[in-house]
Parts: C-alpha cells; sequence; structure tokens
C-alpha cells in the first residue's frame, strides 16, 4: 500500500530493459486486473487483508489476489523461493507507476508484508523463511503484531510478558495491548521477555506463534471512533516451539528495533492515501466567491497543510531514494513518523471545520456511517500508536541532534 | 523527484561551502557594517565569484558562462545564506542574467551575459514600489516618446540598486494598476538624466534602493522582451528569484539552527547543560523535521525550474511559503534559545534574524505565496 505512492527516480538501470519490462506489466495489468480493482477505494472494506478466515468482498477481489500471488507481485522484490518476483527497485518501481497509471488497487495489504516480511527476510533462518514467507505473500496467512503491553508503552522495553524454557519449547505468559486486528489474525509476531536479570533492551525475544494455539484469547478494545481495530490480548501457558524463535535469543530488541522504523515509515505515509484535496472537499462544502474559498480564515489553513503535505511527500521520496534500496532510514524514520502523523491530525481538523456540521453526523448512510468523525478520530491515535510524537522527538534529539541527556 | 544531488552538484556544493567560509564569513559582513562601506560589498569578493564560476552559473557558455542551471545556482545561494555573505549575487548573476537570458535581444545578451559572467557590471532590478512584492501592481509608466519611451515613477526595495552599472526597470505600457499585461521591461542606465537613487541601507546591513524616474527618456533598444508582455520575462525571473531566495533562506535557517543547537550543547544553567531541557529538545527537534521538509521543497522547486516543469511556479510558491515561515521559525526559536546573549550584537544569531526577514520579504513573503498557491489551485 504505502509503499506504492512515493514516486521513485530510476536511475543507473538499464532503461531499454525497463522499457521492455514495462511494455510486459501494462499489458499483462491490462489483461489480468478486473475492472472492478480499478475503482477507487470507498472504504475499509475495499481493502484486503487475506487470511484464513478472509472473506472476500467480491469475485473480483479474490482473483486480482491470485493472479497478482501468481506473479510474485504482491511482494515484488522478495526473492521467487519466498513468494516474490525478485524484482529490482527499478522494476517495482515501474510496476507501481503502471499500477497507479489504471488506478489498480493494491491486491493484498498485510502487517506481514510491511512489518513481519523485512524483519524475517534480514533476521530469519532459511526454514523460517521458507516456512512463512510465501504464505504472506499468497495472502493465506494475517499476522499481526505483540508488542505493546499495558505498562509498556512508549516506554517498550520494558515489557514484562514471559517467555520460560522448557527444554523442547517455550511457554509463554503474559498480556498485550494495542494488537491490532489480533482478533482477526491467523499468527503473531511477538517480544516476549526470556531473561530479566540484565539491563531492560537485553533479554527480550521475539517469537512466532499461531494464535489457535491453546491459551492465545484476544479482546476488541473499544475505541473513540466506536470501531475495534485493536485487542488486549491474554497468553496464558502458550506453548511456542523453539524453531520459532527470530534472531539471537535474548536480542530480540535488534528485530523489534530494525522493524519499528518499517513501521514507522507506514504510520507516516499513510495521510498520504487520503484521496481527494483538502481544499476540494473544503471547496464542495463550503462553496467559493470570486474563486477564493468562502472562508478566507480556513482556505489559509488549509492552504498551508496542501503546502507542508506536498513538501513532506517530497521529503519521504528523498529520504527514500537517499537511503539506498532496501536500507533502513534510522532516526530520519522518526522524524517522518513525527511530521507525517502531526500533519494528519491537522489535516482531519481541517477536514471536520470544512465539513461543519454535515462532519458531524455518526450513524446515516449519508455520511457513510459517519466516516468523516470517525477518520478524524481515528487519526488522534497516529501520534499515538508506533511510538508517540514525544518519544519520536526525543529519539531525533537523542540521535540526530545528540543533545546531553536524551 | 528523487532529488539527489549528482556528483558534479556535490562537488560545487562542497566547493561553495569551503570559498564562503573561508572568503565571506559572517565577520565579513560585520566588518562592511562598521566600516560603512559606501558599496555594502566587496569588490574583491565579486572577482572571485566571477573567477570561481559562480557568477555565469545561468548563463550559457557562448556568453562567458559555465550554465550549469538553477539548482546550481540554489546551491550557491544556500552557502551564502549560511554564512551571510554580502555580494550582488542574486541582483545581477540569478535576476538580471535571466532576465536577459530569457528576454534580451542578441545585442542585449552580447553586451550584457559576458560582463555579468565576468564580475564587470552589476545589474539591479527595479521592479516593487509598494511596502509589500506586488508585480502586477506596477504603476511606473513608460510612454512612447519618438523613437523611444520616456520612464515616470518610483521604485523601492531595489536590491543592488545604489552600485548598479544599468538597471531592469518594469514600467506599465498599457493598462492599469492590477493588469498583469501592459506591463514592460527596459535597461536603464541609472546616470541618464532623470534617474536619482537613494541608497537604503536595510535591517540586515546589505543594501537597496529607492529609485525616482523623472521624465526619463531612453531608446527603443532599451526594451527588454515584448512590449506590453514583460510579465513574460518577468514571470521566468521572479519565479527563479524565488527559488534563489528560498535556496538562501535554506542556508540562513539552517545555520541559525545549527549553531543555537551547537549553544544549547555548551550553556549551563541550573547545574545543567541546557541541551538536556525537554522543553528545547523537543522544540530543537521540531526545527530539524522542519528544515528537512523546507529542504525538499527548495530542491524541489530548483529542479522543476531546470526542468521546465509546467508546474515550476507552484513548486517555486510553495518553496517561498514553506521557506518563508521556516526560517523565520528558526531564526525566532534561535534568538530564544540563545537567550539573553541572543539579543546582543556580539552573537551572530540576531545577524541571520535580521538577513532572515529581509529574505522572506524579498518577491513575496509566506502569504503571498500561500495566496497565490490557492488561486492556483481554484480555491
Amino acid at each position: 500500500m504505502y509503499m506504492q505512492l512515493y514516486a521513485y527516480e530510476i536511475e543507473d538501470a538499464n532503461m531499454s530493459d525497463l522499457k521492455a519490462f514495462a511494455a510486459e506489466v501494462r499489458e499483462w495489468l491490462e489483461a489480468n486486473c478486473p475492472e472492478e480493482m480499478r475503482q477507487p477505494i470507498s472504504g475499509d472494506k475495499d481493502i484486503c487483508w487475506g487470511g484464513r478466515n478472509w472473506k472476500f468482498q467480491s469475485d473480483a477481489q479474490k482473483v486480482w489476489l491470485e493472479r497478482m500471488a501468481a506473479k510474485g507481485w504482491t511482494v515484488p522484490t522478495w526473492p521467487k523461493e519466498y513468494g516474490g518476483a525478485g524484482l529490482s527497485r527499478a522494476e517495482e518501481i515501474v510496476l507501481q507507476k503502471e499500477m497507479k497509471r489504471i488506478n489498480a488497487r493494491s491486491p493484498l495489504d498485510s502487517f506481514g508484508i510491511w512489518m513481519l516480511g523485512p524483519a524475517l527476510l534480514k533476521f530469519g533462518t532459511e526454514a523460517q523463511k521458507l516456512e512463512h514467507l510465501p504464505p504472506v505473500a499468497r495472502g493465506e496467512i494475517r499476522w499481526c503484531q505483540g508488542y505493546s503491553e499495558p505498562s509498556a508503552g512508549s516506554d517498550l522495553a520494558s515489557l514484562a510478558t514471559k517467555c520460560e524454557d522448557m527444554g523442547d519449547h517455550f511457554i509463554v505468559n503474559g498480556q498485550k495491548v494495542w494488537t491490532s486486528y489480533a482478533d482477526q489474525a491467523d499468527w503473531i509476531f511477538c517480544l516476549v521477555r526470556t531473561d530479566n536479570t540484565g539491563k531492560k533492551h537485553h533479554g527480550i525475544s521475539f517469537v512466532l506463534f499461531d494464535m489457535e494455539t491453546p491459551g492465545v484469547e484476544a479482546r476488541p478494545i473499544k475505541l473513540i471512533s466506536g470501531r475495534s481495530p485493536f485487542c488486549e490480548t491474554f497468553f496464558e501457558d502458550v506453548r511456542v516451539e523453539k524453531h520459532n524463535l527470530v534472531g539471537t535469543r535474548e536480542k530480540g530488541w535488534d528485530v523489534a528495533k530494525y522493524l519499528l522504523t518499517h513501521e514507522r515509515e507506514m504510520i507516516g505515509g499513510q495521510n498520504q492515501s487520503v484521496s481527494r484535496p483538502l481544499h476540494e472537499l473544503a471547496a464542495a462544502s463550503l462553496g467559493l466567491e470570486d474563486g477564493k474559498l468562502s472562508d478566507p480564515m480556513l482556505r489559509a489553513k488549509i492552504t498551508e497543510a496542501e503546502i507542508d503535505e506536498w513538501a513532506f511527500g517530497l521529503t519521504m521520496s528523498r529520504k527514500l531514494a537517499e537511503a539506498k534500496a532496501g536500507a533502513s532510514l534510522g532516526a530520519d524514520s522518526s522524524m517522518l513518523k513525527y511530521y507525517g502523523t502531526e500533519l494528519n491530525k491537522r489535516k482531519h481538523e481541517l477536514m471536520m471545520d470544512a465539513t461543519g456540521h454535515d462532519g458531524l453526523e455518526w450513524e446515516s448512510d449519508r455520511s457513510d456511517d459517519g466516516k468523516m468523525a470517525r477518520s478524524w478520530l481515528r487519526t488522534k491515535g497516529n501520534s499515538i500508536e508506533g511510538g508517540t510524537s514525544e518519544v519520536m522527538l526525543n529519539i531525533i534529539s537523542k540521535h540526530i541532534l545528540q543533545l546531553p541527556g536524551a | 523527484m528523487g532529488l539527489l544531488l549528482t556528483e558534479d552538484e556535490v562537488m560545487l556544493r562542497d566547493t561553495a561551502e569551503g570559498f564562503f567560509a573561508d572568503k565571506a564569513p559572517v565577520t565579513s559582513l560585520r566588518k562592511l557594517r562598521d566600516e560603512r562601506d559606501e558599496t555594502g560589498f566587496d569588490r574583491s569578493l565579486w572577482a572571485e565569484m566571477a573567477e570561481m564560476g559562480f557568477t555565469g552559473v545561468v548563463i550559457d557558455e557562448d556568453h562567458g558562462g559555465v550554465d550549469m542551471g538553477f539548482l546550481a545556482a540554489g546551491l550557491i545561494a544556500e552557502q551564502m545564506g549560511r554564512n551571510l555573505s554580502a555580494s550582488p549575487f542574486l541582483s545581477t548573476a540569478i535576476l538580471a542574467a535571466t532576465a536577459i537570458r530569457e528576454g534580451g535581444s542578441s545585442e542585449q545578451k552580447s553586451e550584457w551575459l559576458p560582463k555579468i559572467a565576468g564580475g564587470e557590471a552589476i545589474i539591479a532590478l527595479a521592479l516593487d514600489e509598494g511596502p509589500k512584492h506586488n508585480p502586477s501592481g506596477t504603476s511606473a509608466t513608460a510612454e512612447k516618446s519618438g523613437n523611444g519611451f520616456k520612464l515616470n515613477g518610483s521604485k523601492a526595495m531595489v536590491v543592488d540598486g545604489h552600485i548598479a552599472d544599468a538597471l531592469i526597470v518594469a514600467a506599465r505600457t498599457n493598462g492599469e494598476d492590477g493588469d498583469s499585461e501592459g506591463i514592460s521591461l527596459f535597461i536603464v542606465n541609472p546616470k541618464t538624466q532623470g534617474v536619482s537613487t537613494e541608497r537604503t541601507i536595510m535591517v540586515d546591513s546589505r543594501n537597496a534602493a529607492r529609485i525616482e524616474l523623472d521624465n526619463v527618456e531612453v531608446s527603443g533598444d532599451a526594451l527588454l522582451g515584448t512590449v506590453d508582455d514583460g510579465m513574460a520575462v518577468l514571470g521566468k525571473v521572479l519565479n527563479v528569484g524565488r527559488a534563489a531566495v528560498a535556496a538562501e533562506l535554506l542556508g540562513a535557517g539552517s545555520q541559525a539552527f545549527e549553531s543555537t543547537v551547537a549553544y544549547i550543547k555548551e550553556r549551563k544553567q541550573f547545574g545543567s547543560i541546557i541541551g538536556e531541557f525537554q522543553a528545547l529538545q523537543h522544540r530543537a527537534s521540531h526545527l530539524y523535521a522542519e528544515l528537512e521538509i523546507a529542504r525538499s521543497a527548495v530542491l524541489a522547486a530548483l529542479t522543476a525550474l531546470d526542468n521546465d516543469d509546467p508546474k515550476a511556479e507552484l513548486y517555486c510558491a510553495m518553496a517561498k511559503a514553506k521557506l518563508g515561515s521556516v526560517a523565520k521559525l528558526a531564526s525566532q526559536e534561535g534568538v530564544q534559545m540563545h537567550g539573553g546573549v541572543g539579543m546582543t550584537d556580539e552573537y551572530d544569531i540576531g545577524l541571520f534574524m535580521k538577513r532572515i526577514r529581509v529574505l522572506q520579504e524579498l518577491f513575496g513573503d509566506a502569504h503571498y505565496h500561500m495566496n497565490q498557491f490557492a488561486l492556483a489551485n481554484k480555491f
């Protein structure tokens, strides 16, 4: 999803090969992308998350996922043996551009693709990659992330979920919170404590287990938006096989940090997915006078937000181009997360201002079941989840500005 | 746009960085100010800038330039911003060179471009008249007079107008105040009878001029571009000028920011280094983010100009609007975080605040460009 929104410049690549590839992609998409999958996304229901219990919205959604997965194009840059197509960055850009050209929807969105995948590719064993990546690529297994705990939010490394070594297996006991879609996920990648004798960053391990394992319970949390995208997740004597430990035992924090930079880039980039420009929404709601939005104060604020949004999008592209293909952005991902989420909150406040009474409707068909208001409320979590804005500013202070005591 | 610099551009930036830090640091500006230098700039520096090729950065090779383009010009301007280097680079090497290259006859190009590239002529743009930037509000007039024109009116904020060997004057040959059509450009010798120039030393210790035009007779050859359609040339000149000023703002804002961060790592109060206080850390980190966003805006605007992007004007408005507010924030936070010494003349941070105040006003402040951005997007 989000990766497709950035326009990369194609450099260094063999242009004639790329042109041939582009023609091939175009022809294939033309023949294989169902018409229905070329329509703008109208709501959450149009996003395909996959998984064992996934109910496809339509045949077109199912066919589109199957065809793209068969090409390896749900995860185009992953190696072929893991369900990808082994595309270069330049080829991936071509694919993204061609998809964008016909307005093709993303065939599959998943935490498996955005977060677990990069972590396994970097830290996983060959057997782990072969076991877990292809089902992610095909949309057969839906993953959730077990990170935060009731007492470990911004201070994630103080997590306490206990993982005991029982010889041939582990036993996990504890509680996670803010587990996105845990009630709908098939497997979880989870941070647990295997040792509590040293410093808090030490003794954390990264484990994988099936959500159907006895002792796992996910309870949805109702949010201010009235929706429940997150759960509280409880583990009581949950058995985890030893081969499902990723990376080095006690050093799960390295995996966690690597994965967090991917999460931050994702959240920071989310504001780019709002399709209709703010000023159009405002013009439709308030009207124009002499070609100008009829509320001059709001007009100024909208202009400022749109300028920031444009410049932020350029910064996303620049930072991703600067970090070489596949490389992590390091602490700059915190800068992007901070700026992108604060901007998104600002935009949604302005959207509420622009739509006035209409935007306040909560349950009507006219308001698409309160979409405007619910989205506005949902954005308030953007600057909390994945590290609060304050934590992001701390990270910039410490790692970029190198301020003392940060 | 990836907005990555090429090897050549990195080399140019590094060269400019060393050059201005060495030849025209902030102490040079202080010296010009304190000695009340009559020109307000250093001619030997200008000659060295010509030797480096900086003065000919947007001039084609046939006319003695190095033709490296607008991104290159912006990289030079950014380094000048970092050092508050005083020179007629903006007025002459950017604005006048672009105006003549875009609108000049072959005679005008041959006469002026090699002189600009060689550092032998200083040319100032006499456009604005009132307290705020308003090109279509031009009310100075140029009436037909024999084979030539007769110019009347007054101009303000003519950057480097006090030392110019030639002025590019915008005057109305048709239409009324507020029309963007009907404006024409003229190359005028400031020694012509009827031209009077008052040097105006500005808050940043740099110089501009107020210029009165009282029945100034110029020949038909003085016309730059087409009668009534000066905006065709001026539009491009202003886009380039705005992007270059945004680049200078980026340099000045970044330097103000970096010196502030360095200061709060040293200053102690309450037994602590003040940079340990989260109240300052978060504001500094926010500024870091804003400056990164601002840098992308500048690079994108300069790149759009080099690519003749149809949206170049919008990019330049975006960049000038963004830099106007971000650089201002950087200087304001800089003075505040310096505390008492931030108010003293001895520390440089105040000089950055003053220069940024002037630059954000030049060719339209953030409000002006926000309005332009909104109008271009039809709201």
